[in-house]
């Protein structure tokens, strides 16, 4: 049953290869829905664009039922999954930081490789500073290792938070995401009209 | 942006958010992790630290767990699939003809202007990527997927500190003409 350890069951090369194609696409699909350009995606912070919105809940909407569906027919054991460990306080702090630095650069790391890879000057920079950032971070942390590891809760779902089975929390999500869509698309026309940016 | 909407011509954002889902889907089903990129750029950097103070990376634990004596921080799924995100960005971008040596910036600000606030942006980004224990991607889009915790509060704190600067750095993204 689906998750495999690719390296185990078909070795390094074609490990890596399958990879390298995941990235592949991934960067392909970004690059196609404009992520290279840092107006787009600060855009979102404005009002003016929500394409960041639309593609990221699509996203997560799509991924997340067929994830759960497949794990509910037995294909998938979401036991075997990674799911990312809840650290409170970290993530909080971190996700705000993050977000304060989106709006200064208009990129995030992801987006930032296919602004690199398309020559975007401004993606070269924020590449720079975020070299800077991360070597920091790995400088500075054993100052406050307490704190990076504050609110640990380990492999945390919603559906462990909320006491509610799978899939109502899945369908919960599945509504909430289509609401957000929908509402975001209410606001953006609201605020700038639908076919003109300026 | 100007004055027509997608004048780039990119995909529509729902089919692109499809295709992004069924690779995130497909990923988790063949690999049991979801995508990422920031902790790609984490490897490559500490293996540069390995190669120019390699006392230093044994001897800082965060470091060393990824490069102390005989670890290889490139030895790592992740690497594999910046990588891939390079190739795959730049192919796009090519076959679009959007390989082009530019600085995309809004009208109101220099180029020079929009490289120092992407620079600070990107120490802030690299810093709270590290410190959150993911980005956008490993975080926000894959963790939620799964339905972690952590994420989801990371995902809406990410907003919620976008949304709490935007409008005081609102000159730097906009459009010509109104103010």
């Amino acid at each position: 049953m689906a998750p495999w350890d690719l390296a185990a069951e078909l070795g390094d090369i074609v490990a890596w290869a399958i990879y390298l194609l995941i990235g592949f696409a991934f960067g392909f699909i970004l690059e196609s829905a404009g992520f290279a350009d840092a107006r787009l995606l600060a855009a979102q912070f404005y009002w003016r664009e929500i394409r960041v919105i639309q593609v990221m809940f699509t996203a997560i909407l799509v991924a997340m039922v067929l994830i759960f569906w497949s794990s509910a027919l037995g294909w998938l054991d979401y036991d075997d999954v990674w799911v990312n460990p809840t650290y409170i306080w970290p993530g909080i702090v971190g996700g705000l930081i993050m977000g304060v630095g989106f709006v200064f650069a208009g990129f995030c790391p992801g987006t930032s490789l296919v602004g690199v890879a398309t020559l975007k000057v401004d993606a070269i920079w924020f590449v720079a500073g975020a070299a800077v950032g991360i070597i920091s971070f790995g400088e500075t942390v054993s100052f406050y290792n307490d704190f990076w590891h504050s609110g640990f809760l380990g492999r945390f779902t919603l559906q462990d938070w909320l006491g509610l089975p799978t899939g109502a929390v899945v369908l919960g999500l599945v509504v909430m995401s289509l609401l957000i869509l929908w509402i975001g698309d209410i606001v953006r026309r609201r605020i700038y009209g639908d076919s003109d940016e300026d | 942006m100007q004055a027509k909407r997608n004048p780039d011509r990119y995909w529509d954002p729902y089919i692109a958010g499809v295709l992004l889902g069924l690779l995130l889907f497909l990923t988790f089903f063949l690999t049991g992790h979801g995508l990422g990129s920031s902790g790609g750029v984490n490897r490559l950097l500490v293996a540069l630290e390995d190669l120019v103070v390699p006392r230093h990376v044994d001897t800082t634990p965060y470091l060393a767990a990824m490069a102390g004596g005989e670890r290889n921080p490139l030895d790592h799924w992740i690497v594999w699939q910046v990588a891939g995100i390079l190739l795959g960005g730049f192919l796009s971008g090519w076959l679009r003809g959007r390989v082009r040596l530019e600085t995309r910036h809004g009208p109101l600000i220099t180029p020079r202007t929009r490289w120092v606030m992407a620079f600070i942006g990107g120490v802030l980004m690299g810093y709270g990527a590290r410190l959150a224990r993911g980005c956008t991607s490993g975080q926000a889009l894959s963790g939620s997927a799964v339905l972690s915790v952590g994420s989801w509060m990371f995902l809406i704190f990410v907003f919620v500190g976008g949304y709490l600067v935007a409008w005081f750095l609102r000159r730097l993204w906009q459009p010509g003409g109104d103010n």
